[in-house]
């Protein structure tokens, strides 16, 4: 399948309006990470924006339009990674370690994985892109969707979007 | 029962187990449920015959629309398995053909 | 028999007729409510996904929960909202204002109401292919009654045919229930359903098969496999097909409103391909061409929950009104520009295509 046939079967090809990278200067020093958005269709839906706490995804003038970020504002607290109803937000922290980045990404499969389990990480058709160690699971809002932080090669972050317990 | 045990956001509480029978067979099930869960879980998928072509047919709507779940019930036929609850003692048989009704039960002038 | 009279008998108790009779109840009506299914919320309640939308209409809260909370809000009318479960309105005679009801196989009654809200929903449709009858072949929403009311495993390995939000959503809700899905099979070049439903089951391993199409149902008794194929622009098949082994082929393309009531009710009606089918003319404020019937949901037009929800409350608060009941005539306008919020996107151009097809000015002014 050429990109964009793969791209309208679900799966990000490039960067687009809704679906694009932090700036590398901000997130490289950015403890605690930054949000990736990865939504680059208008929907009718905003909860991205009225779950953050610090106003960090800007206000939706017209309730379709795709996220916009206001970088220096977010704190990388995953609030919209486990609002999301489409499982689209994801945060990166590149500071975690030495060549060591943190993800936090969406969950809502089981098992639940603990503290210190590794994890197979997924790129966005589901292969194995790497092993990863989960450092924390957390449920901000308690609704069952999971946010688990899980440390990984920093040069796989733009890549890992998810995790299958093994 | 192929029942599912764990899941990561549904919480499932079902009613009292009952036992019904399906073609002369015992089987459990939940009081109050579709029978046609009941079946399923059990594994049963054919609940009857069609009356021209002889066709297998089970499950398919859920929502008492499509006439594909009909059975025989207590010998009633034709009953929307899908959205009829489970009781006690239920007969629940596979329907062939259009089924029939026992007109001396009908009180019938 | 039993006779009842009320003032505004509700067709249905999902997401629209809840609404409905939220509204007319908060308005003061008697009001209730016929629900055929074993319990109320309707689609709501196979619904383990997060909703989208705004706040307005639980945006982020996940279906089954939304049904609480519209039962919740029916409840604080106490007697003013009666429901009556496994109960189908079996037909409406607008000549003697009567409608006529079973519960269960056996219980035939009559109620006399003086408005009707029909939100009586949509049934799935079916494709035709060879052995598309046979055990196994089942509805999307079938599949999800199975595992996410009663906990049912629905099969071992699942073949998805169709890619709108309700096949995207389905397969999700099956990994979540730990059935393998073997693909996701469509014929159009691209997912129908929200991008973002399918690249989150992209991630977890699902191929999305665009431009394919299921070519036979495999199996003498039971589904055992499938044969699908590659096809062109013009639907016509691609090359060798391909053989999945399955026990179950779920069917997700596409709901037809069950509009036979509203036919019943002499309600004028029109094919509206863009809203799935048959649907009643209608003015703003829902009611059809019979003065005393009013519609919402997707009998009205096929469309998401949050939409159908918006439409039984106009649809509940403008029965209500019509009896004299007093209502803040703002409700309306609030809840006619979160419609228009809804349906203001790409997504929402088939909607609003397909209501102007069907939208009256003003039943009055004809």
């Amino acid at each position: 399948m050429n990109a964009p046939a793969v791209f309208e079967s679900g799966v990000l090809t490039e960067e687009r309006p809704g679906a694009v990278r932090p700036p590398a200067d901000l997130w490289k020093g950015k403890k605690g990470g930054l949000v990736i958005v990865e939504c680059p269709q208008r929907i009718p839906c905003n909860p991205c924006n009225t779950s953050c706490p610090v106003g960090a995804i800007i206000a939706f003038k017209d309730i379709n339009d795709v996220p916009a970020i206001d970088y220096p504002k977010c704190t990388g607290c995953a609030m919209c990674v486990a609002k999301c109803p489409g499982l689209a937000c994801f945060v990166a922290d590149l500071t975690f370690g030495d060549g060591v980045a943190l993800m936090k990404l969406p969950y809502e499969m089981l098992p639940v994985p603990a503290k210190g389990d590794r994890v197979k990480c997924l790129g966005r058709t589901g292969d194995a892109v790497c092993d990863g160690t989960v450092e924390n699971v957390t449920e901000p809002h308690r609704d069952r969707t999971r946010v688990v932080h899980v440390s990984i090669p920093a040069e796989k972050v733009n890549d890992v979007r998810a995790i299958r317990v093994v | 029962m192929e029942l599912i045990n764990s899941h990561p956001v549904l919480d499932f509480s079902h009613g009292k187990k009952v036992s019904f029978s399906f073609d002369g067979r015992d089987m459990e099930g939940f009081e109050g449920e579709p029978i046609a869960m009941a079946l399923h879980a059990h594994g049963v998928k054919v609940y009857r015959h069609t009356p021209e072509m002889r066709r297998p047919r089970g499950f398919f709507c859920a929502i008492g629309k499509c006439s594909s779940c009909f059975m025989v019930v207590d010998g009633v036929p034709n009953v929307r398995t899908c959205v009829t609850p489970l009781k006690k003692d239920m007969k629940v048989e596979t329907q062939n053909g259009r089924g029939s009704i026992d007109l001396s039960a009908g009180g019938v002038a | 028999m039993k006779e009842y009279k009320t003032d505004v008998l509700i067709v249905g108790g999902g997401p629209a007729g809840l609404s409905a009779a939220a509204e007319a109840a908060g308005a003061g009506a008697e009001v209730m409510v016929a629900e055929g299914d074993l319990h109320l919320g309707g689609q709501l309640v196979k619904q383990s996904h997060k909703f989208f939308g705004s706040k307005d209409e639980f945006a982020g809260t996940r279906g089954f929960e939304i049904a609480k909370i519209l039962k919740n809000e029916i409840s604080q009318y106490g007697g003013r909202v009666k429901t009556f479960l496994d109960t189908t309105v079996s037909g409406y005679y607008p000549d003697e204002g009567a409608a006529t009801l079973m519960t269960g196989e056996e219980e035939y009654f009559r109620v006399y109401p003086r408005k009707v809200v029909v939100a009586s929903g949509a049934q799935e449709r079916l494709i035709p292919f060879p052995n598309n009858d046979i055990p196994g072949v089942y509805g999307a929403g079938a599949v999800q009654t199975l595992m996410n009311v009663y906990g049912v495993v629905p099969g071992k390995r699942v073949l998805m045919i169709g890619a709108g939000n309700i096949g995207l959503i389905v397969s999700y809700q099956l990994m979540q229930a730990g059935v393998e899905v073997a693909a996701v099979v469509e014929g159009m070049p691209r997912v129908g359903g929200y991008w973002v439903h399918a690249a989150k089951i992209r991630r977890l391993g699902i191929p999305i098969l665009l431009r394919h199409s299921v070519k036979r149902a495999i199996g003498d008794v039971f589904v055992t496999g499938a044969e699908i194929t590659e096809v062109d622009e013009r639907f016509n098949p691609v090359g060798s097909p391909t053989e999945i082994e399955c026990d179950t082929i779920c069917l997700a393309v596409g709901l037809a409103p069950s509009g036979e009531l509203l036919w019943q009710a002499g309600c004028e009606m029109k094919y509206v391909p863009n809203l799935c089918g048959h649907v009643p003319y209608r003015d703003r404020y829902m009611r059809t061409s019979n003065r005393d019937v009013w519609m919402a949901g997707d009998v009205s037009g096929i469309e998401e929950a949050s939409a159908a929800m918006i439409e039984g409350r106009i649809a509940g608060l403008a029965a209500a009104e019509s009896l004299g009941y007093k209502v803040k005539a703002e409700k309306f306008e609030i809840f006619w520009a979160r419609l228009k919020n809804l349906r203001a996107g790409e997504v929402g151009d088939k909607i609003r295509a397909g209501v102007a097809q069907v939208v009256v000015d003003g039943w009055e002014a004809k």
